[in-house]
């Protein structure tokens, strides 16, 4: 199960290497409704593994198949080599940590946390050592006889936590696990959730809706839109590399162009677009005279007040319409010469003396981005 | 406008409250009356509690009251909780919207037509496999059942519906099998739910007075039938200082009742006080 350490870290790339859970063509309706279509999935133990998208797109229904609460429609999936078809919630080897915390609200934090183990007829000796344990790790030692009304938000989030930890599932599915911190609780949380993950060794399954969060927490991230899933990867993966128009705009943000197809080499491709011609370094198989999509990063495209000394492809011209400060960044809405308007962001370059930006309103601007920037979108 | 309230509102609510309470006010003042015609004030008197509590019919009457409540309370919430947890708990199952439908049907049944149908039933069984032999304490208690079990199926039905299931799937999650997740989670917490249920039908036995005198046999009064009866034959005394009894009664138990919830629902907000500020 655990693999040899040199592909640990990433244990899809391994042939080899057995999945810990196989979702195998999962559909899931509702009456005439597909919440969850025909999904394909393998996970590794030991993954910090994100289900990410809008709401409404089918994670919770996804994750709640894992744990049992859910049958499947069509499909298949076996965790740790077992077929989970047959097996109900009580008996799956998943721990579930809901988007609502779900706090007995009759019991202590102590009884809440010792819950799990006692359906397992531990002995009672037992019980509590390894709930004294488990609250130590959440840094809820103090709480012991607390109920749930007399905590804060953030303390029933790590009570919440250890109740679904303490058993040492083979995998942990945490639905929506920081939404209802607020920004600064959730970036710490985050951060948090991510050392327990590592010292506790335990497969996470993360549903969430904020990319952001996504991007900092996984291993690895699947993109959902409309109960499919639309891309699987890494998060450098998933942002450098989208494949798709949804995900290139879902994920950060992307100048996204339309354009035709010039030149397919074997190493490069050149488009032509309303950006004029676009040139990339890293080949995918497209026809030449298709119409295809390109995305650009705000951040990658580079801004100038000199022309460029020779012309080239992965070039253009536009002018500063509008500027948006962010502090360590800048946002530069420019104006394309046939007015199309794109977002370039660039460090912060203030002049110091007069305080103003070194670019400014309405100045004539050359643009250039690398040839390695720009990426192919499939759909 | 909204700041001053205004003479009329000020009238129409005591005129409003007078209308309430001054007749139960009469009555405790009469129940102390030494004169033995009602509206005729002979002076103050502690005679009619003598006399009262001297009546074995009285406490007769208000003993087998009593012991018909308690039992009825407790079977119809038993029962009514059973027939909630099976329309909300468990999920589709045939006949359910029959079952939903009979289930609530004594809510809206005149209780003349309860009361009737019920007697005919009795009379039926009595003939046929001769139980029950005598009407009284067995008939008016299954008869009460019967109706209170309705009442108390609503109240879990719409604090199960409220509840959601979050819980039980947090506790089923955690390996705890289905019958351990009804002992756990779902009772415990349906707990408040269930004793409302107990005192609404407890009151409604000993409130009821149609279905009961159409069920009992003779000998067997309870205290509405009692006071009934007695009232027939003109305004009497004895009952003005009966029901000061149970005003009294009432009003103590809603008193002691509204008492320990307002301390309750202090010591909760205390407690999320606390909890809110050590946050920060
Ligand atoms: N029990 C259910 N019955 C009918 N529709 C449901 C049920 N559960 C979820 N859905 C629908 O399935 C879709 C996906 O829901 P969900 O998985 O909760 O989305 P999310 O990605 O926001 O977690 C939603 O449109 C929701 O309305
Ligand atoms: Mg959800």
């Amino acid at each position: 199960m655990t693999g040899d350490p040199a592909s640990s870290d990433t244990p899809w790339l391994d042939q080899g290497a057995e999945p810990l859970i196989k979702i195998r063509g999962v559909t899931k309706k509702f009456g005439d409704f597909t919440a969850v279509n025909n999904v394909d999935l393998d996970i590794f133990q030991g993954e910090l593994f994100c289900l990410l998208g809008g709401s409404g797109c089918g994670k919770s229904t996804l994750l709640r198949m894992l744990s049992g609460f859910e049958t499947t429609s069509t499909g298949t999936i076996s965790i740790d080599g077992i077929d989970m078809s047959n097996v109900p919630p009580y008996e799956r080897p998943t721990n579930m940590m809901f988007q609502s915390y779900a706090l007995f609200p009759h019991m202590t934090v102590e009884k809440n946390v010792a819950f799990g183990l006692k359906q397992d007829k531990i002995p009672a000796a037992q019980v509590a050592e390894r709930v004294d344990d488990i609250l130590k790790l959440v840094e809820l030692q103090d709480y012991h006889k607390r109920k749930p009304h007399q905590l804060s938000g953030g303390q029933k989030q790590r009570v919440a936590l250890a109740r679904a930890l303490v058993k040492q599932p083979k995998v942990l599915l945490l639905d929506e696990p920081l939404a209802a911190l607020d920004k600064k609780l959730r970036e710490q949380t985050q951060f948090e959730l991510m050392n327990i993950q590592e010292k506790v060794g335990i497969t996470f399954i993360v549903v969430t809706h904020d990319q952001e969060e996504a991007m900092t927490l996984s291993s690895r991230i699947a993109v959902m839109d409309e109960g499919e899933f639309v891309q699987i990867g890494t998060p450098t993966e998933i942002y450098e590399f989208p494949e798709t128009r949804f995900v290139a705009g879902f994920i950060g943000s992307a100048n996204m162009f339309e354009g035709r197809v010039v030149e397919d080499g074997p190493d490069h491709v050149r488009v032509m677009t309303d950006l004029g011609e676009i040139y990339i370094d890293h080949g995918q198989s497209v026809r030449e005279g298709n119409r295809v999509w390109v995305a650009i990063r705000p951040e990658k495209i580079h801004l100038s007040k000199e022309p460029p000394t020779e012309p080239g492809p992965n070039q253009a011209i536009g002018m500063v319409d509008d500027i948006g400060y962010l502090g360590n960044t800048s946002i530069y809405k420019i104006k394309l010469e046939n007015d199309r308007i794109i977002d370039v962001t660039a460090p912060n370059q203030i002049r110091p003396k007069t305080r103003t930006h070194r670019i400014t309103w309405e100045e004539k601007v050359y643009l250039h981005w690398d040839a390695s920037s720009a990426v192919l979108l499939n759909k | 406008m909204y700041g001053r309230r205004s003479r009329f509102l000020t009238f129409m609510l005591g005129a409003g409250l007078a209308f309430l309470y001054v007749p139960m006010i009469m009555l405790v003042i009469y129940s102390f009356n030494y004169s033995k015609i009602v509206p005729v004030w002979g002076g103050w008197s502690l005679r009619w509690y003598e006399s009262l509590f001297k009546s074995e019919d009285v406490w007769n009457a208000v003993v087998l009251s009593l012991k018909i409540a308690v039992v009825n309370a407790t079977f119809a919430t038993l029962l009514g909780t059973l027939a909630g947890l099976a329309m909300v708990r468990f999920g589709k199952f045939r006949g359910r919207t029959l079952f939903g439908g009979m289930l609530v049907a004594p809510l809206v049944m005149p209780e003349v037509i309860t009361g009737l149908s019920l007697l005919v039933l009795f009379i039926t069984l009595k003939k046929l496999i001769g139980w029950p032999e005598d009407r009284g304490f067995t008939t008016i208690t299954i008869a009460h059942i019967t109706f209170s079990l309705a009442y108390v199926a609503v109240i879990i039905q719409s604090r199960l519906t409220g509840m959601g299931e979050t819980l039980e799937e947090a506790a089923l999650d955690l390996g705890a099998k289905p019958f351990r997740v009804l002992t756990d989670i779902t009772l415990p917490r349906l707990a408040p739910g269930m004793v409302a249920g107990w005192l609404l039908a407890f009151t409604l036995s000993l409130d009821d007075l149609v279905i009961a005198s159409f069920v009992t046999g003779p000998g067997a009064n309870t205290l509405p039938i009692l006071i009934f009866s007695r009232i027939r034959l003109g305004l009497r005394p004895d009952i003005n200082a009966l029901a000061t009894i149970i005003i009294l009664v009432v009003a103590t138990g809603v008193a002691i009742a509204a008492f320990i919830m307002y301390r309750q629902q202090k010591q909760f907000q205390r407690d999320m006080q606390i909890a809110f500020q050590e946050e920060k």
